[in-house]
């Protein structure tokens, strides 16, 4: 089938503002978004300019604005998406060029919460800590994500402040705080419970409908609240 | 051009390089360099899980492990680095647990553990529990951990550079040549030491589980300086990828139970290895969905299989086998068990297939899954130059894109990611003990001179021959001709082909000319390395005149351990290739026929 794709252009180098590039391309229906791109890439226009890797929504490297909505370019098949698509950069990031945004300062949020497991305790000798398949299953959830950026790049409250930490550094917390081998609860409680932490979130439920390893983001933040308020984890 | 010094730099941030780097930077100063946000490796696909005999769930031992490997590996692993693998892994499993890898637990809070292709009890000769894991995204939460434990230990990261030339001077590496992307300038890393930690190039075919990244670039380079890469001709294709697009389902789903069958409804492997059946390894399954698709066994005579994962199929078959749990009673699975334990693999079959795996079969075909070969290294990462294994000093190689040769002629099932931890932390550690003792080496003149020659040739073209269409030409080629069977004619033509390929290369039009995050200029560049090692690929392959683990020649169907029990060395010398061999260690693992 004949599909026409929009996409927000837009190279410092040489753009002064952005433009709306249009490109009509013949996909499958099966094909992905990703492929879709890569033809107007290879056979159209090279300076089309976007991040991709794996090609099967694990790598986390192609979230765009697709439709309105924020998803990963290879997650995404072209029959879901109608004859007329529109493809922009996720908001609230510096673009570099085209669909490529500058994703150093999403990076610097989850560095800020500590994101790797603090246990003072030395590891028990020849084995492993041990955990039950209950504990282990508190925060399963949460160790899924591939920080894509689609959901706090999809969050009105970080559009409003980009200091508000957002939603990805919220589940990657939460991945640690649920832990029953991490020690670091109460510290990791007070990042959370500043002006930028978890208090910042409206429960709009932007995020958590755009995650593409669904992730119920919400709950985890709703985790997050109660065990601040709360004092720990229960 | 811009100037860094570091004692070591590494090249690479999946598994095997942030394992090096962890370990280097306890002594040295380390700069990690990526082409891609260290999450965003391949590592992070990988499924199924790490194997290590833990004996969690079951009897077992590493010599098993080690044992299995060698003959996974059709007698071409050197057995002393195999052992010091299937070894080591037992103690780094728990090391990766420590450090805060989820992994799923048994009843009593252990690391959960699954069979896994070719892992046996060696006694009972049945599957083993082996494979460690954790869901169905083991390697996403083993690249996870080790980034995370690299931020908490500061390990210095250079994100979105691409290494392009290695800097050797007076018989040493004095350090390498990076393009930064998002600028488009030249970096030049001095250092005592460079490590290679890149992974695959699974991008040469078709049909590939590997991502647009894996690209090869790093044993170009090397090619072309005159190194030398070992058993090129040894390529893994992985039995069950998604047909048409290749992304892979793991063997655990077969380690949970499924079963492959072919257009007639039959549990075919049952034919070609009575014993493992479903759970042989690697390359003869791939050769039995292969030659059932020959005799027009395909779904509907296609060109594929299906791998189904259905409760009532899995169950019926292992009432067929008589599969016990280990308390006696017999082994049962529900939709639910399904759910937890591969949840990406259900929803890759929903998202990509429209399938419900637990309700209908997956359409599978053979997918281009992994490098058994690559640049040589000896058991602590140092980079191997010639036959009689001298090294490069401060070359240092781990990972997939090396060869050590832990796989030999066919990998097994978990154990890349041990490879990857295993030798990523034993040359991280080899590296900075180097780099105690040396000082660094002068830089040669003009250290980027021969990389801006190569972007600038790219460049300067006003009009050729577009990089898309030679690189979807090199892919169908490989895939047909360099595949899971070949035959001097298949590999003759091929050859033909990649060299015109080649030709035309020398004309490729780049239409970016810009700077900034020229990733046009960047898929070029890495077409160029894609076209030398299917070169050498094809070469090594109509070299070998027999078959061996995943090297299956039609013309020479057997194993021939009189000449051909070496492993394969090619040099670049000009524009000819030379080849020379290696022989294979053996401790006490004597070659015998390989029967599953
Ligand atoms: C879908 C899939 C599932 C798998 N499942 C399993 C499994 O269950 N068990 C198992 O043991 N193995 C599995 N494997 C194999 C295993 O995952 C890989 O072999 C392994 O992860 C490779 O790791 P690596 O560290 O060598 O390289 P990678 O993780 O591929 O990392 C390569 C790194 O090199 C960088 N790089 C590459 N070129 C350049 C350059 N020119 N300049 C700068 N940086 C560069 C990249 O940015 C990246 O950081 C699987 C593989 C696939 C594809
Ligand atoms: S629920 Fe909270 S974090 Fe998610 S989009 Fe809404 S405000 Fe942002
Ligand atoms: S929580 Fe989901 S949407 Fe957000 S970064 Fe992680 S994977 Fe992406
Ligand atoms: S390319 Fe990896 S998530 Fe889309």
């Amino acid at each position: 089938m004949r599909v026409t794709l929009r996409i927000k252009r837009f190279n410092p180098e040489k753009d002064e503002k952005p433009w709306w590039g249009e490109y009509e391309v013949d996909v499958e229906p099966n094909d992905q978004l990703l492929d879709a791109l890569h033809k107007v890439k290879w056979y159209q226009d090279g300076t089309l300019t976007l991040r991709r890797s794996c090609a099967h929504g694990i790598c986390g490297s192609d979230a765009m604005v697709v439709n309105g909505r924020n998803r990963l370019a290879c997650k995404v098949l072209m029959k879901d998406l109608g004859k007329k698509v529109t493809v922009e950069p996720i908001r609230g990031l510096p673009v570099i060029k085209d669909l490529v945004v500058d994703m150093e300062p999403f990076f610097a949020k989850y560095r800020a919460i500590k994101p790797y497991l603090i246990n003072n305790d030395p590891p028990p000798e020849g084995r492993e800590r041990l955990q039950s398949p209950a504990d282990r299953e508190r925060f399963d959830d949460t160790t899924k994500c591939i920080l894509c950026a689609c959901c706090t790049t999809s969050c009105p409250s970080f559009w409003a402040n980009g200091d508000y930490v957002g939603p990805a550094a919220i589940v990657q917390a939460h991945r640690f705080i649920f832990d029953s081998r991490d020690q670091a609860t109460a510290e990791r409680l007070d990042i959370m419970n500043d002006m930028m932490g978890v208090w910042r979130c409206r429960t709009v439920f932007n995020c958590v409908e755009c995650c593409p390893r669904e992730i119920n983001i919400t709950k985890a933040i709703g985790d997050v609240k109660k065990a601040i308020l709360e004092g720990g984890v229960r | 051009m811009i100037y860094h010094k570091h004692d070591a730099v590494i090249v690479g941030a999946g598994g095997a390089g942030l394992m090096a780097a962890l370990y280097a930077s306890k002594e040295v100063n380390v700069g990690v360099i990526s082409k891609l946000y260290p999450t965003r490796s391949h590592t992070g696909t990988a499924q199924g899980g790490i194997g290590a005999a833990l004996g969690n769930l079951e009897e077992d031992h590493w010599e098993w492990h080690a044992f299995d490997t060698i003959k996974g590996g059709d007698y071409l692993v050197d057995q002393d680095a195999a052992e010091i693998m299937c070894r080591d892994a037992v103690g780094i499993v728990l090391e990766l647990e420590h450090m805060g890898l989820p992994f799923d637990r048994t009843p009593d809070g252990k690391i959960s553990q699954r069979p896994f292709g070719g892992h046996t009890n060696n006694v009972t000769k049945q599957p083993v529990r082996r494979a460690c894991h954790a869901a169905d995204r083991t390697g996403h939460m083993i690249l996870q951990t080790l980034y995370q434990q690299c931020i908490k230990n500061n390990v210095q990261f250079y994100d979105e550079f691409q290494f392009m030339d290695l800097l050797v001077n007076e018989g040493r590496v004095v350090g390498c040549v990076a393009y930064e992307i998002k600028t488009g300038e030249l970096h030049v890393f001095h250092a005592k030491a460079v490590f290679f930690a890149t992974g695959g190039w699974g991008r040469l075919w078709n049909v590939t589980s590997n991502a647009h990244s894996l690209t090869g670039d790093a044993p170009a380079v090397m090619l072309r300086k005159g190194y030398p890469l070992e058993d090129m001709e040894f390529f893994q294709f992985h039995p069950t990828g998604i047909y048409k697009m290749g992304i892979l389902i793991t063997e655990g789903v077969r380690g949970e139970g499924g079963v492959l069958i072919n257009g007639l409804g039959e549990r075919f492997m049952a034919r070609y290895a009575p014993t493992l059946k479903d759970l042989a390894s690697r390359d003869v399954i791939s050769r039995a969905i292969y030659l059932e698709i020959a005799a027009g066994r395909g779904i509907n005579g296609q060109d594929y299989v299906y791998l189904d994962v259905r409760p009532e199929t899995v169950n019926r078959y292992f009432d067929e086998d008589g599969k016990k749990n280990p308390d006696g009673t017999p082994r049962r699975i529900t939709a639910a068990d399904i759910e937890k334990k591969l949840p990406d693999i259900a929803d890759f079959c929903r998202t990509y297939l429209g399938v419900d795996p637990v309700k209908q079969p997956m359409p599978i075909q053979p997918t281009a899954h992994y490098a058994m070969g690559g640049i040589p290294t000896d058991v602590d990462g140092r980079v191997i130059v010639d036959v009689d294994n001298s090294v490069l000093p401060g070359a240092y190689a781990a990972g997939e894109v090396a060869c050590v040769s832990v796989h030999g002629a066919n990998r097994l099932g978990t154990n890349s990611l041990v490879d990857l931890v295993v030798f990523g932390k034993r040359g991280g550690i080899a590296m900075a003990q180097y780099c105690k003792q040396v000082d660094y080496g002068p830089l040669p003149p003009n250290p980027e001179a021969e990389t801006r020659r190569q972007l600038d040739a790219l460049l300067s073209r006003t009009s050729g021959t577009s990089a898309a269409a030679i690189r979807r030409s090199m892919q169908d080629v490989m895939m047909r001709n360099v595949g899971v069977f070949r035959t001097e004619k298949l590999l003759t033509e091929a050859l033909e082909k990649i060299r015109d390929l080649k030709h035309q290369y020398q004309n490729v039009y780049v239409a970016d000319k810009g700077k900034r995050f020229n990733t046009d200029l960047l898929e070029a560049w890495e077409l160029g390395c894609m076209l030398d090692l299917a070169e050498v690929t094809a070469l090594c392959a109509l070299n070998r005149t027999e078959s061996r683990g995943g090297h299956a020649r039609d013309d020479y169907p057997k194993r021939d351990d009189v000449n051909w029990l070496k492993h394969t060395m090619i040099f670049k010398q000009g524009d000819n290739y030379r080849i020379g061999y290696k022989p294979v260690v053996i401790t006490k693992y004597q070659p015998m026929e390989r029967v599953y």
